[in-house]
């Protein structure tokens, strides 16, 4: 019958805040060159990589490619590691096994590159191989800090 | 060749660190085998000038080089060819020309366009004195055209004279003159496009623009390297890092500055989209006390650089819970049902522990001859040595920069160089004191505790530190927050 225009006014700034964070969802998520540098660091864990991706939300994005700095990932990269992320993603691409020589290959490169850098999680978590411990991944910045009985 | 090099006035103990970094970075040390001058440029002084005049000799091994590090130098007005100098105009006419022939006719030819621009430092010369000096070169053979908007050959008169003293410049002695052709200088226009009150997301500690730029100098920021910060905050160093094309990923162990920001299009992410840079490859929350790298994995950032917090604008935190390490509490097990969304309580970090944990993680995950650049805190009470600044077996420091923030304390801008692997001895005794910082926790925040001195009523600090204050250089007056 009659809405006190206060009242109207927070439901109105209510609607518009809930609706903004869809609009603007413009910056970075995780890659999986940090997946493969993080393991589960929880006290006494002894195999705490690889952690195991679960996806809820992956978005591609365009990157520029820099080859050298390709080059140099490689060498650092956990292979087997980095194709079973890339598959709990969703690419599918990349060879099981990969060798230095086949970085002159620019289509090795291209997908080297696109699983590298091109594809983030967004929301999800990292789960540890050895306690199932969940990593959460919320707006694409994975939370490893550890609880208090953890350190 | 021994170039003239002209500092802006400011940030006096980051200047010649900044070009030997930069020297570095454009292949001057390249054919340098000893160690020990791979680091280390020549530098005389002109007659009689003091260490802190802006006025310094530079033997680069080329041009080439020479411009490379001007142009990208944040405090480095300007690098010279001399042509000439003297203690009066008589005395530089005499030295220009005897300048040889070859170096200067080819920058006078009638081709080309030319500019002259009268500085100087100290004092103030009129338009008119400044004509009548210019018209005074009449001795140099000029062929070319003038073009005061963008000359081929800017050549430069710069005159610095007695301007007495307390004035808040360094002593000068002698009356100098110099002329000489401009082989480049600082885009210091970096500045006020990066400055902070136009950044979108801000923290308490952010980095000043001017002094970020100068930290990724010193970590030799450039395309395809990867840079790490540990300590992120809102991404300002970092920021310019990017600006200087390298990949960057960083920590922080408060979600809430990563994760969060200050909205949608106000956190670390839209303050590289604000200035168009390349976004960080990765952002996460991780303690720097416990970081979550893989065992294996080392030797992976080209350079570590960061603002640790040293507890005076803001405290470390790490992971392990306030009340536990303290010992109020016994240990404790998070039940089951409560996992999910606990949220954990972090303790105080006192800084020896930052900086050790920050060191030894340094010492494995940079690359061989990759560089740690990081402020370290000192009360100006102290004796003001080397001897005080965090060491370890893999690093070599190669400069250390003092910037004064108050009465009571400075900063110290530290460069360090990897030289050594990180050997299994290393990393054994890194974990042996990692659990005596842990055991003796509170020992630690006690005897590190900056902000304490910092605050302290000022009799407390007279009677503690009178005695050792005697006999004792002081810095000198003009030395203030900003040079």
């Amino acid at each position: 019958m009659y809405i006190p225009i206060r009242l109207y006014c927070i439901v109105l700034s209510h609607l518009l805040l809930t609706a903004a964070p869809d609009i603007v969802n413009c910056w970075e998520k995780m890659r999986l060159l940090t997946h493969n540098m993080l393991s589960s660091n929880i006290k006494g864990v002894v195999n705490g990589f690889a952690l195991r991706i679960e996806a809820e939300k992956v978005v591609e994005k365009k990157v520029e490619m820099n080859g050298d700095f390709l080059k140099k990932m490689f060498e650092k990269i956990d292979w087997k590691a980095f194709v079973d992320a890339s598959r709990a993603m969703g690419y599918t691409e990349l060879p099981e096994e990969a060798d230095s020589s086949m970085l002159d290959s620019d289509e090795f490169l291209n997908r080297f590159h696109h699983a590298l850098l091109e594809i983030h999680l967004e929301e999800g978590a990292l789960i540890c191989p050895e306690t199932g411990r969940r990593f959460p991944v919320s707006k694409g910045i994975p939370n490893m800090l550890l609880h208090e009985d953890e350190v | 060749m021994w170039y003239l090099c002209v500092f802006y006035h400011r940030l006096l103990d980051y200047r010649r660190p900044e070009v030997e970094s930069l020297a570095q970075l454009f292949g001057a040390f390249e054919d340098t085998q000893n160690d020990e001058v791979r680091y280390q440029l020549q530098w005389k002084l002109p007659p009689h000038h003091h260490p802190d005049s802006p006025f310094h000799f530079v033997n680069l091994p080329s041009e080439q080089v020479a411009r490379n590090i001007a142009n990208r130098s944040i405090l480095v007005k300007g690098m010279y060819e001399l042509w000439g100098e003297g203690g009066s105009y008589e005395e530089l006419k005499d030295s220009v020309l005897s300048y040889p022939d070859e170096r200067k006719l080819p920058y006078l030819d009638s081709d080309s366009t030319f500019k002259i621009t009268v500085d100087c430092f100290g004092k103030v010369i009129s338009l008119e004195e400044q004509k009548g000096l210019i018209l005074g070169l009449s001795y140099v053979p000029f062929k070319g055209r003038v073009n005061l908007r963008n000359p081929d050959h800017n050549f430069w008169l710069i005159e610095v004279d007695n301007y007495g003293v307390n004035n808040g410049l360094p002593p000068i002695v002698q009356k100098r003159i110099f002329f000489g052709r401009e082989v480049g200088g600082a885009d210091r226009k970096l500045i006020p496009t990066y400055q902070l009150k136009s950044r979108t997301y801000l923290g308490p500690t952010a980095m000043d623009a001017e002094m970020a730029f100068l930290m990724a100098n010193q970590a030799l920021a450039t395309s395809g390297k990867l840079v790490f910060d540990p300590f992120v905050g809102t991404g300002s160093i970092l920021v310019a890092a990017a600006h200087f094309g390298a990949m960057t990923m960083g920590a922080d162990i408060d979600i809430r500055v990563v994760r969060d920001g200050r909205g949608p299009d106000c956190n670390v992410w839209s303050n590289f989209k604000q200035y168009g840079l390349p976004m960080p490859v990765g952002l996460l929350r991780a303690d720097n006390n416990l970081p979550p790298w893989r065992p294996e994995l080392k030797e992976v950032f080209d350079a570590i650089i960061c603002d640790p917090p040293y507890g005076v604008r803001a405290g470390g935190r790490k992971s392990g819970g306030r009340k536990l390490l303290k010992g109020a509490v016994e240990p404790y097990i998070v039940p089951d049902d409560k996992r999910t969304d606990h949220i954990p309580s972090t303790a105080p970090y006192s800084l020896v522990e930052c900086v050790h944990d920050l060191l030894d993680r340094a010492a494995k995950m940079l690359v061989m001859r990759g560089r740690l650049v990081f402020f370290y805190p000192v009360l100006r009470e102290d004796d003001f040595t080397e001897n005080h600044f965090p060491e370890h077996p893999c690093f070599k420091l190669i400069s250390s920069s003092e910037q004064i923030l108050s009465s009571r304390y400075s900063r110290v801008l530290l460069t360090m160089v990897k030289t050594g692997p990180y050997t299994d001895e290393i990393a054994e005794a890194a974990r042996i004191k990692h659990i005596e910082f842990k055991e003796n926790h509170v020992k630690w925040l006690e005897d590190g505790n900056l902000h304490s001195a910092v605050f302290s009523p000022a009799d407390a600090q007279v009677t503690e530190a009178g005695d050792s204050k005697f006999g004792k250089d002081p810095k000198p007056k003009y030395r203030g927050k900003y040079v």
